[in-house]
């Protein structure tokens, strides 16, 4: 027996584990894993059906968004060059950068309460790695047949039918995936231009390098890390055991109903043949795009699709039994014995309402930070130049340089106010136009008279508003009052 | 250049680095090697706290691959760029040769944008917004830490956008102010004029050129005495742009306002120097820079001054 000594100083002892298995049948593996390729069998089903509708939904909006128009522009156009951001009527500065964050706590959030709720909803029905992993499987489905005609060819020898099938599903797949690529890039460079200069191959070398990129990325990942990605990759899968409990929904195997296991005939009586509902028939584990038995119990590498409960749901029909012998339930719920009714309850719970409240929090301040957001920003520099100086007329003067950032799309005109100090004013002219998204740098003289207060630092606001709209910025200063 | 001060550190960040690289290759063999005992249901058979049960998750094979590409790739750059010792690497990068070649290919870049305005006179370029633009960034970033990010300029530095200039304000002065400098030079002369009651009285006449309020006797005194300064300033006080000495007529007070000012300009002098801004820019910059702030004063419309 080893032992370990704790930082307390107190010994703890490694037992050998109870279960003799492995001292009787010890087996020397290596430490690194050979990669089994994994053929998932297709199937239909509920899950399955949602599974579509969830990648027809993600990939209408990712493929189809950046062909929208707005008014003049692409609608969501993210244009690194002039660092402005386009969404729909919002025109965002680099300065606007809390929203991303706030989009990000509230992705990360939102993602919490999925799983605390009902496990990796995420993993199965939106993330990119599955739902592309889906579309690629749906066509090499299309070229090579399903799941045995699959691993047949693949054990055979290169025949003429198989490079034609095999050649015609990578040629689909770049297809597929160079387009991903593309519509990309087509966030950050308005599409329509992009298409231009790809039908016209004048693409620019980022462009083109960007394209390939992502292109590749896809391809890659889709067509063979696929379920690499999830176990060896993904953080996700985790640290999602810090978000799940005991009435976590999670596709489960029900194993009271399905122990014993075995293979019957459909007209056999299972209780007279001492069996459980699981006829053993492996199906759960062909169509599992991870590889993983889901009879094993939850497993870090389960994605949560649901494929298992359908395909058991057609063999239970099969064999005339119950359906959900592989189900979304809870460990509770099956332990239990709970019905529908009984889990929903169980779903509101001190985390649920935690993340739900916190979450619920954010977006109402991000919303509402949203709605009074003034459409313009201003930023006031002290000139570095000079600290102050006395001009004609025996009065103090210092310069400012005000960067007012127009974000509406037409060109506003801005006045600046400055109070603050008894007498202060400004002396240079007071209204400024700024084009459309841009932003413009522009000096302003403020004033006082001589002996108008004393020597030393004074706070001064300037007040900046846009008439045509009635907003106004207020942007704090000092007037520097020399000796 | 070796920034080593004994060939000694060279052979050993030399070692260090290249044996750090072969015991990374080493290691990977090793652990491709080994064996690690596990049962059947994937566990390793050690158990803490009586049912902390250790897993054994191996690492997917093609992963160790990653870590080849990054030997790979640790290898290849330390042969193209500078990283053992005081081995040059193959490309002979320096961070300096990098900056240079940038700089050139800046200079390219920008080339063609200046080559518009070598044929336009100063008073049209000043017209040109993309010009005025251009202008208004080069002195943003060169000028305005004397002259002020408004130009006009604070004790002891000139105001650009008025209209009053101690070299003159043609285009082609500006040019020449801006490519080679100016140095004004005014002499200490408190002993030239006399006691310090002379002085006193010179000031008071100083301050009566340009109409401000002054003592009208002691400036009758000093009028007489002004023949020392009017050698530089002329016997009217108008000043003399050829030599940069300044108008003293007008209500502009570069070195401070008040008879105390200018006593101490006159027993101290000053020198004021413009510094030279060939070596910093090429000469279609100075000319676009000099149509800038010429036509800060020549605005169409405006009126020059305060």
């Amino acid at each position: 027996m080893s032992t370990r000594k704790s930082s307390s100083g107190k010994v703890i002892p490694i037992v050998p584990s109870e279960d003799a298995a492995i001292a009787a049948d010890p087996e020397m593996v290596s430490l690194y894993e050979a990669h089994k390729k994994i053929y998932p069998r297709s199937v239909s089903g509920l899950f399955q059906n949602w599974r579509w509708v969830m990648v027809w939904i993600t990939q209408l909006v990712f493929y189809g968004l950046p062909w929208l128009d707005w008014g003049q522009r692409q609608a969501v156009l993210f244009d690194l060059g002039a660092r402005r951001f386009y969404i729909f009527n919002l025109v965002l500065y680099p300065q606007d950068f809390i929203y991303l964050t706030g989009i990000l706590v509230i992705s990360a959030l939102s993602l919490f309460l999925f799983t605390a709720v009902a496990g990796r909803l995420w993993c199965g029905y939106a993330c990119p790695q599955t739902v592309y992993t889906e579309i690629f499987l749906w066509i090499e489905k299309k070229f090579e047949g399903d799941r045995s005609a699959r691993m047949r060819r693949d054990a055979g020898k290169l025949t003429a039918d198989k490079f034609v099938r095999k050649g015609g599903k990578h040629l689909a797949w770049l297809a597929v995936a160079f387009w991903t690529g593309f519509t990309f890039v087509g966030y950050f460079t308005p599409i329509k231009q992009l298409g231009g200069e790809l039908i016209a191959l004048h693409m620019s070398s980022w462009e083109v390098f960007w394209t390939i990129f992502y292109g590749f990325a896809t391809y890659g990942n889709a067509g063979f890390m696929r379920e690499q990605v999830c176990k060896h990759m993904c953080p996700y899968a985790r640290f999602q055991s810090a978000m799940f409990d005991r009435d976590t929904l999670i596709v489960t195997y029900d194993q009271n109903r399905g122990e014993p296991r075995g293979a019957r005939s459909r007209k056999a009586d299972p209780a007279q043949l001492n069996l459980g509902a699981c006829t053993d028939c492996t199906l759960c584990v062909q169509v599992c795009p991870t590889g993983i038995d889901i009879r094993n119990g939850l497993q870090y590498e389960c994605i949560g699709c649901g494929a298992c409960a359908d395909v058991c749901d057609t063999v239970m029909d099969k064999m005339g039994y119950a359906r959900g012998l592989v189900k979304y339930s809870t460990q509770n719920g099956v332990e239990k014995n709970w019905d529908t009714p009984q889990i929903v309850r169980h779903v509101v719970r001190p985390r649920v309402l935690l993340y739900s409240g916190i979450l619920l929090a954010i977006v109402l301040a991000m919303a509402i930070s949203l709605v009074l957001r003034t459409p313009f920003k201003v930023d006031v520099v002290r000139d570095r130049g000079s600290l102050a100086r006395i001009v004609a007329g025996g009065k103090i003067e210092n310069v400012y340089r005000l960067q007012i950032m127009n974000a509406t799309e037409s060109a506003q005109k801005y006045r600046v106010d400055v109070s603050g100090l008894d007498g202060v004013q400004l002396a240079s002219e007071n209204e400024f136009t700024v084009d459309a998204t841009q932003s413009r740098w522009i000096a302003v003289r403020v004033q006082l008279p001589y002996e108008g207060a004393v020597p030393g630092s004074h706070p001064i606001r300037f007040d900046i508003s846009a008439p045509e709209h009635g907003q106004h910025v207020l942007e704090k200063s000092v007037f520097l009052v020399p000796r | 250049m070796s920034d080593f001060t004994n060939g000694f550190w060279s052979f050993y960040v030399t070692a260090v680095t290249l044996v750090g690289i072969v015991a990374c290759l080493l290691l990977l063999w090793f652990s491709g090697k080994a064996k690690a005992m596990t049962a059947h249901d994937n566990t390793t058979g050690h158990v803490w706290d009586g049912d902390l049960r250790e897993m054994n998750n191996p690492l997917p094979r093609w992963w160790v691959w990653l870590f080849v590409i990054t030997v790979v790739f640790a290898l290849v750059y330390l042969a193209l760029y500078p990283g053992l010792g005081t081995y040059a690497g193959t490309l002979k990068w320096t961070s300096l040769g990098q900056h240079a070649a940038e700089m050139k290919k800046g200079e390219e870049e920008v080339a063609p944008l200046y080559a518009r305005y070598a044929a336009m006179a100063p008073e049209d370029i000043a017209k040109d917004p993309q010009a005025m633009a251009i202008g208004e960034r080069l002195f943003m970033n060169n000028c305005s830490q004397c002259h002020g990010s408004d130009a006009r300029g604070s004790k002891g530095f000139p105001n650009l956008a008025d209209n009053d200039w101690l070299h003159g304000g043609a285009p082609d002065k500006i040019i020449e102010t801006l490519t080679n400098g100016r140095m004004g030079n005014m002499p200490a002369l408190g002993a030239a004029l006399g006691t310090s009651d002379d002085v006193k009285n010179v000031a008071q006449y100083v301050l009566s050129l340009s109409g401000s309020p002054h003592d009208s006797l002691r400036a009758a005194l000093g009028k007489s005495k002004f023949g020392v300064c009017a050698a530089c300033h002329g016997n009217d006080g108008k000043g003399n742009q050829a030599i940069g000495a300044p108008n003293l007529t007008d209500d502009i007070w570069l070195h401070g306002y008040g008879e105390a000012a200018i006593i101490s300009m006159i027993n101290n002098g000053k020198v004021n120097q413009m510094p030279a801004q060939a070596d910093k820019f090429s000469a279609p910059q100075i000319k676009v820079l000099a149509s800038y702030v010429w036509g800060l004063s020549h605005k169409p419309g405006a009126v020059a001054g305060n």
